[in-house]
C-alpha cells in the first residue's frame, strides 16, 4: 500500500472581539497604567473584573482601581516558553492578587529561575512600552519588596475607550487525510479517478472516505470510475469566490463519473455557461501539476437520460 | 435533596464497552477509519446491529481536528441508514453519554449507541486547549494545559495536600496497572523525567495519542438480554465550576464532589474508582473531593495516565467501570469525567452489578 | 413509565444584527437568557441546568465556549451541557433540554444558541484550507443553489417562486423587532432585480450574517403552573440524521427529514399536517427551501410545494403560514438559527408572537436542519397541554 499523505494544516485568524462595559473600561485601565476591579455587591473585589459575579451571577458594573503590586497565590515554572506566551526566556506562571483585590489575575512573571519565586513573593506589574488596551499591556509582573503601591481611585470612566480587541490566533495541524482518500489522492497524480466500492451495498463512492456511509462497513475494492460523466445539477456562479482565480460566471456542477455511485463538484469549461445543462456528458480536462482536473468540458455525446442520473446526489 | 436518579425512573445499564488501542499518532487513519472497528467490535458484543439501535449519540471536538463539522464525517462509520435518531456534544464522551441515559429515562430509546473519538497527534495539543480560555483576559497570553496544571500542582504542595514524591508514586502506580490494560498508550516503569512546567515533570502528565471508544447503554429487561452482568447506572450527574482560575480555590473540586453526591456515591462505598485525571495531582484534588479512601482501587486501567484520548478519555472511564462490572471484578464504581481547565467541570456515574 | 410533559415559559431572543459591537460573547448570550428569565419571572436559583448550543466553535475562536459562558449563564454549580448538530444545533439544543424535563431530571432548564458572527468570518470557518481536498468552488450559495436548480426540474416550479418566498419573509420580518433584516422599502420587484448570485438564487433570496441569540425557559407541569403567562406545551419532538454524502441521497427531499416529520407527528397525534397544523417555523436558509421543505414535512404533496407558496398560502395571513418572525432569510445567527424556529413557533401558541401573531394559532412546528441536508430536529408545540 502506498504510504499515507500528510501535510501542514494553518488554522490562522484575526479574531474581531467587542468587548462590553467592564472588559472595556479594564483594558483601557491597563493602557493607562490603572489595573481596575469589579465589586460585588457582598464586597468582594475580582480582579480581573469580569460582568457576571462567579458566585451569584448578578450582573456586576461596579468599577475600583486596585495597585499593581500583588502577591503571588501559586506559580509553576516555565522551563521552555512556547510560541505566543508572555516571555521568550524561562519564566514562572503567576496567579497574583492584586493588593485590594479578593481574586487572582493570571499572568507570567520574569524571574531568575525557580529558586527566585515562592508562594506568598510580592510581585508587581511590568507594563509594556506599547499598550493598546488588551491583557498583553501588562508585559509581565517582576518581583517587588516595596510597600504596597496605593490606588489613585479613578472612576473607570476613560476618554477614548477601547471598545475591542483583535485576537490573532494561529494553529498548526499537520493534516492526514488516511488510508481511502491518500489511495484516491495517489491515483489522482496519474489522472485516474479511483473509488472505493462498498462489500455491502455494492455502490461505488468517489472520493472513498474509508467507510460505506450508508452500510458503515469498511470500503476496500478500488474501483476505476470516468473519465466521462454526467452533469446531474449544477449553478451559475456570478460573484467571485475569495482566493479563487475564475472569472465569472461559470458553472459549478455535480458530475456523476461513469460507474461511480455519487456525484462529485467540478466546473464546467468549454461551452457557454448559459448552455450548460442537467444530463450535459462531460469529460475532465487536466492541466500540469494541478491535482484536480482543471474543469470539465463536454464530450459532444447525446445528452444522457433524466432517468439515469436523477438518483446520483 | 438526595434524588440522584428521578423517582419513576427506569434501569439503565452499560452493556458493552469497547475502545481502540491509543497510540501517539493515527495518521495513517482518517478518523471514521479509527472509530468504525470500536463501533463494530461493541455492536458484536451485543449482537446489535445499526438498525436496531434506538438513540446515537456522540462526542468529540472541531479544534482537536483542525476543521469545522469534523463529527459529520465520523457519522459515515455508524452506518445511519436508514436514517437514525442521533445527536452530538462538543464535549467529553461522558457526556454524550449523559445525553443518551436521559432519553433513555424518557422511554423514547430502549438501546443507545454513544461514541467518542479524539485525535491529539496533528496540532499542538498544549497550545490548542488554550483556546477552551477566557478569549479576552486570558487566551491571548496561551497558557498552555501543562502550565495550568503545574499551578494547580503547586497550590496542592503548599497547602500540604501532597509532594513531589507523593504524585511520582501516582504516576507509576498508574503506569504499572495498566501493564495488564492492552490498550494503554504508557504501560510500565516510565521514569518521572525532568520537569515539563514545575512542579510537574513528563510522568505527571499523560501522553498524547489519539484513540476512540464506543459504549452501549440499554433499559430494563433489555440490558440483561444482551449481557450477562450489566453494569448497573444507578446515578449520574455532572457540574461546572466558575471559568476563572483565579476565582477558584485549585485544591478542591465542589463541582465533582457536587456530582458525586447528586449521583449517589456516597450513599454506600464504591470497591473501584475510575478517575479522569490526567495529571497526578489532579488524582490527589478528587480523591479529596470524592471521599475516596485507600480501600477504593482506583484506576486500575492505568487512567489517563497511561492513556488519554481527549474527548474519549472520559467516556473510557465509565467504560472502564463497568467493564470490571461486567466481569466480576468489581460490585459498585464510580466512574469520573472532567473537561476544562484545572477540572471546572466535572461528570460522576455510579455503577452497579446485579448480587453475585 | 410517562414523560413528564415539558412547557415553554419564557423565551428571550437578542435583537439581531451584523455585529453586536457592544457586547462580549457573554454579554450577547446573557441578554437572550435575561429576557427568557424576565418573560418566566423566574430568576438565575430557579434554574437546575443550562444546556446550550451553537455551530463550529471555529466561528467564534473558541473552544467549548460554554466553559468560559457558565458564569454568564449563571451554571456555576449546575449542570452544563454543550450540543453541536451543525444547522440544526438550535432546535436540537432545545430537544436535549426538553429530555432532561420529559425524563424528570431537572425541573427547569435554560437552553440557550448563540452565534457571533462577526467574531469572524463564517465562510473563514467553512472553508479552512485542509490540504489535498478540491477547495470550495463557489461559496456558500453554491452549495445548496445545484439542489435548487433539481427541485425546479423536479416539480416544474416557476423560476419566480424564490422571490415570492424572499418577498414573503423579509415583509414579516418588518413586524418582527428582533429580525436582523428590516428593509421597509422591499418589494417583489427589487427582490426579482436583485443579482443573480448563484444561479437560481438571487441576493435578496440568501440569508443574512448575524449576531444574535435566543434563549428558552423550559418546565415540568409544576413549573408550568406557576407560569404568568401561558405556556407552550411540547406534543412531539424528535431528532433524525443521515450519512452526509452518499448514493442514493435525495438532496431536495431527504429521507431523514421526513422520518423526523414522521416521528413528531405521531407523538403529536397529526394526521394531516395541513389541516391540524396552524403556523410553521421553518430553516429557509435559501428561499428555495420553502417549496422543498413543505413536502419533505407532508404539507403538500412531492412537486406540489410551490404551488402553496404560488397561491399565497404561507403569508402571514393564509392558511398555512410559514415563516411569520421573516425566517432564517431575515436573520440568521446560525448556531441560534434554529432555537429562533422553536421559539418563534412556541411564541404563536402562547399568543406572544406581537405584530406577527397568527390569530388563533394552536399548534405550530418549529423545523431546523443542517450539514449536507442530513441532520433535522422539530419539534411541534401547542397551546394546551399534550393528552397522556
Amino acid at each position: 500500500m502506498p504510504e499515507v499523505l500528510k501535510a501542514p494544516l494553518v488554522v490562522e485568524f484575526p479574531f474581531t472581539r467587542s468587548l462590553g462595559p467592564v472588559q472595556s473600561a479594564f483594558l483601557t485601565g491597563l493602557r493607562e497604567r490603572v489595573v481596575l476591579g469589579v465589586k460585588t455587591r457582598d464586597g468582594r473585589t475580582l480582579v480581573p473584573p469580569v460582568e457576571y459575579d462567579p458566585v451569584t451571577a448578578e450582573e456586576i458594573r461596579d468599577l475600583v482601581e486596585v495597585a499593581p503590586t500583588g502577591t503571588v497565590t501559586t506559580w509553576a515554572w516555565n522551563h521552555e516558553p512556547r510560541r505566543d506566551q508572555p516571555l521568550d526566556t524561562p519564566f514562572a506562571w503567576v496567579l497574583v492578587r492584586l493588593d485590594g483585590a479578593d481574586t487572582a489575575l493570571l499572568h507570567a512573571l520574569d524571574a531568575p529561575g525557580p529558586d527566585s519565586v515562592h508562594t506568598g513573593m510580592r510581585v508587581r506589574v511590568r507594563w509594556a512600552q506599547e499598550r493598546a488596551g488588551a491583557i498583553t499591556d501588562i508585559a509581565c509582573f517582576e518581583p517587588y519588596d516595596g510597600e504596597p503601591a496605593e490606588p489613585a481611585g479613578h472612576s473607570g470612566e476613560f476618554d477614548d475607550a477601547v471598545t475591542g480587541i483583535v485576537a490573532a490566533a494561529r494553529l498548526d495541524y499537520t493534516y492526514s487525510p488516511g488510508r481511502a482518500q491518500s489511495a484516491y489522492i495517489n491515483a489522482l497524480s496519474d489522472r485516474r479517478t479511483v473509488g472505493e466500492r462498498c462489500p455491502s451495498c455494492r455502490k461505488v463512492y468517489v472520493p472513498p472516505r474509508g467507510a460505506c456511509p450508508t452500510c458503515g462497513v469498511a470500503t476496500s475494492e478500488q474501483v476505476e470510475v470516468g473519465p466521462g460523466g454526467t452533469v446531474t445539477t449544477f449553478c451559475v456562479v456570478n460573484i467571485k469566490a475569495k482566493n479563487l482565480d475564475i472569472e465569472v460566471p461559470y458553472v459549478y456542477a455535480h458530475i456523476a463519473l461513469d460507474g461511480a455511485g455519487l456525484a462529485l463538484h467540478g466546473r464546467i469549461g468549454g461551452i457557454p455557461y448559459d448552455q450548460v445543462r442537467m444530463g450535459l456528458r462531460v469529460e475532465p480536462v487536466w492541466t500540469e501539476g494541478a491535482r484536480y482536473p482543471d474543469h470539465y468540458r463536454p464530450t459532444g455525446e447525446p445528452d444522457a437520460d433524466y432517468d439515469t442520473y436523477k438518483e446520483l446526489p | 435533596m438526595t434524588r440522584h436518579a428521578p423517582a419513576t425512573a427506569r434501569d439503565i445499564a452499560v452493556v458493552a464497552f469497547a475502545q481502540t488501542d491509543h497510540r501517539r499518532t493515527s495518521d495513517d487513519l482518517s478518523e471514521v477509519e479509527m472509530l468504525m472497528p470500536v463501533l463494530h467490535e461493541v455492536l458484536d458484543l451485543t449482537g446489535l446491529r445499526t438498525a436496531d439501535i434506538g438513540f446515537t449519540c456522540s462526542g468529540s471536538s472541531d479544534y482537536l481536528a483542525g476543521r469545522a463539522f469534523s463529527f459529520t464525517l465520523a457519522l459515515d462509520g455508524v452506518g445511519a441508514w436508514p436514517p437514525i435518531s442521533e445527536s452530538h456534544v462538543e464535549m467529553d464522551g461522558a457526556w454524550a453519554l449523559y445525553e443518551a441515559w436521559t432519553k433513555l429515562l424518557t422511554g423514547d430509546a430502549d438501546t443507545a449507541l454513544v461514541y467518542a473519538y479524539g485525535k491529539s497527534s496533528p496540532g499542538p495539543l498544549r497550545d490548542v486547549l488554550t483556546r477552551q480560555l477566557d478569549p479576552y483576559y486570558v487566551a491571548p497570553l496561551w497558557p498552555d494545559s501543562v502550565a495550568l496544571a503545574a499551578l494547580q500542582a503547586q497550590a496542592l504542595i503548599d497547602a500540604g495536600d501532597t509532594d513531589e514524591s507523593a504524585l511520582a508514586a501516582i504516576a507509576a502506580r498508574s503506569r504499572s496497572d495498566a501493564t495488564a490494560n492492552p490498550h494503554a498508550q504508557l504501560r510500565g516503569p516510565v521514569p518521572q523525567g525532568a520537569p515539563l512546567v514545575r512542579p510537574l515533570r513528563t510522568g505527571d502528565c499523560p501522553p498524547i495519542g489519539d484513540g476512540a471508544a464506543a459504549v452501549i447503554l440499554a433499559a430494563g429487561e433489555r440490558a440483561r438480554e444482551l449481557c450477562a452482568r450489566p453494569a448497573w447506572i444507578r446515578g449520574v450527574d455532572h457540574r461546572i465550576e466558575a471559568h476563572s482560575l483565579g476565582v477558584r480555590d485549585l485544591t478542591d473540586s465542589p463541582s465533582a464532589r457536587l456530582a458525586a453526591e447528586r449521583a449517589g456515591a456516597f450513599e454506600r462505598p464504591v470497591d473501584t474508582a475510575e478517575l479522569h485525571a490526567p495529571f497526578t495531582s489532579q488524582e490527589v484534588v478528587l480523591r479529596k473531593a470524592l471521599r475516596l479512601d485507600d480501600a477504593v482501587r482506583v484506576n486500575p486501567s492505568g487512567g489517563a495516565l497511561a492513556a488519554n484520548p481527549v474527548m474519549a478519555a472520559g467516556l473510557v472511564r465509565i467504560g472502564e467501570a463497568a467493564a470490571r462490572i461486567h466481569r466480576g471484578d468489581s460490585d459498585r464504581a464510580l466512574a469520573h469525567a472532567t473537561s476544562g481547565p484545572c477540572l471546572q467541570q466535572n461528570l460522576v456515574a455510579v455503577l452497579e452489578g446485579d448480587p453475585r | 413509565m410517562s414523560k413528564e410533559p415539558v412547557a415553554v415559559v419564557g423565551i428571550g431572543q437578542t435583537k439581531h444584527v451584523s455585529a453586536r459591537r457592544d457586547v462580549s460573547i457573554a454579554g450577547l448570550v446573557r441578554e437572550a437568557a435575561r429576557r427568557a428569565l424576565d418573560d418566566a419571572e423566574l430568576t438565575w436559583a430557579d434554574v437546575d441546568a443550562v444546556v446550550i448550543g451553537k455551530a463550529p466553535d471555529f466561528f467564534e475562536g473558541v473552544m467549548m465556549p460554554e466553559l468560559y459562558l457558565a458564569d454568564a449563564l449563571g451554571a456555576v454549580g449546575k449542570p452544563m451541557l454543550r450540543v453541536h448538530t451543525a444547522g440544526s444545533v438550535g432546535g436540537s439544543t432545545a430537544l436535549v433540554a426538553a429530555s432532561l424535563v420529559a425524563a424528570r431530571v431537572h425541573g427547569t432548564v435554560l437552553t440557550l444558541a448563540f452565534e457571533k458572527q462577526s467574531e469572524s468570518n463564517a465562510m473563514w470557518g467553512l472553508s479552512l484550507p485542509i490540504p489535498f481536498q478540491q477547495p470550495l468552488l463557489a461559496g456558500a450559495g453554491g452549495f445548496f443553489a445545484p439542489h435548487v436548480r433539481a427541485y425546479m426540474r423536479r416539480s416544474g416550479a416557476p423560476d419566480t417562486i424564490g422571490s415570492l418566498v424572499a418577498y414573503k419573509d423579509r415583509r414579516n420580518a418588518l413586524k418582527n423587532p428582533y429580525a436582523h433584516l428590516h428593509e421597509h422599502d422591499i418589494t417583489l420587484e427589487k427582490v426579482q432585480a436583485s443579482p443573480m448570485l448563484w444561479d437560481p438564487i438571487r441576493y435578496s433570496e440568501t440569508c443574512p450574517s448575524s449576531d444574535g441569540a435566543c434563549a428558552m425557559i423550559l418546565t415540568d407541569r409544576a413549573g408550568a403552573a406557576r407560569s404568568p403567562r401561558p405556556p407552550a406545551w411540547m406534543h412531539g419532538g424528535a431528532m433524525r440524521s443521515e450519512p452526509t454524502l452518499f448514493a442514493g441521497k435525495d438532496a431536495v427531499s431527504p429521507q431523514a427529514g421526513k422520518d423526523c416529520a414522521a416521528d413528531v407527528y405521531r407523538q403529536a397525534g397529526i394526521s394531516d399536517p395541513r389541516r391540524d397544523i396552524d403556523a410553521v417555523e421553518m430553516y429557509v436558509p435559501f428561499s428555495w427551501y420553502e417549496p422543498m421543505w413543505l413536502e419533505n414535512l407532508g404539507f403538500a404533496a412531492e412537486g406540489e410545494g410551490w404551488k402553496l407558496t404560488e397561491a399565497g398560502a404561507t403569508e402571514l395571513d393564509g392558511d398555512l403560514p410559514v415563516n411569520m418572525s421573516g425566517g432564517v432569510l431575515s436573520t440568521n445567527p446560525i448556531g441560534a438559527s434554529g432555537m429562533i424556529r422553536f421559539a418563534e413557533a412556541a411564541l404563536q401558541v402562547r399568543g406572544q408572537a406581537g405584530e406577527h401573531q397568527v390569530d388563533g394559532a394552536r399548534r405550530a412546528l418549529g423545523h431546523a436542519y443542517g450539514g449536507g441536508s442530513q441532520f433535522f430536529s422539530m419539534w411541534l408545540v401547542g397551546a394546551a397541554p399534550p393528552q397522556t
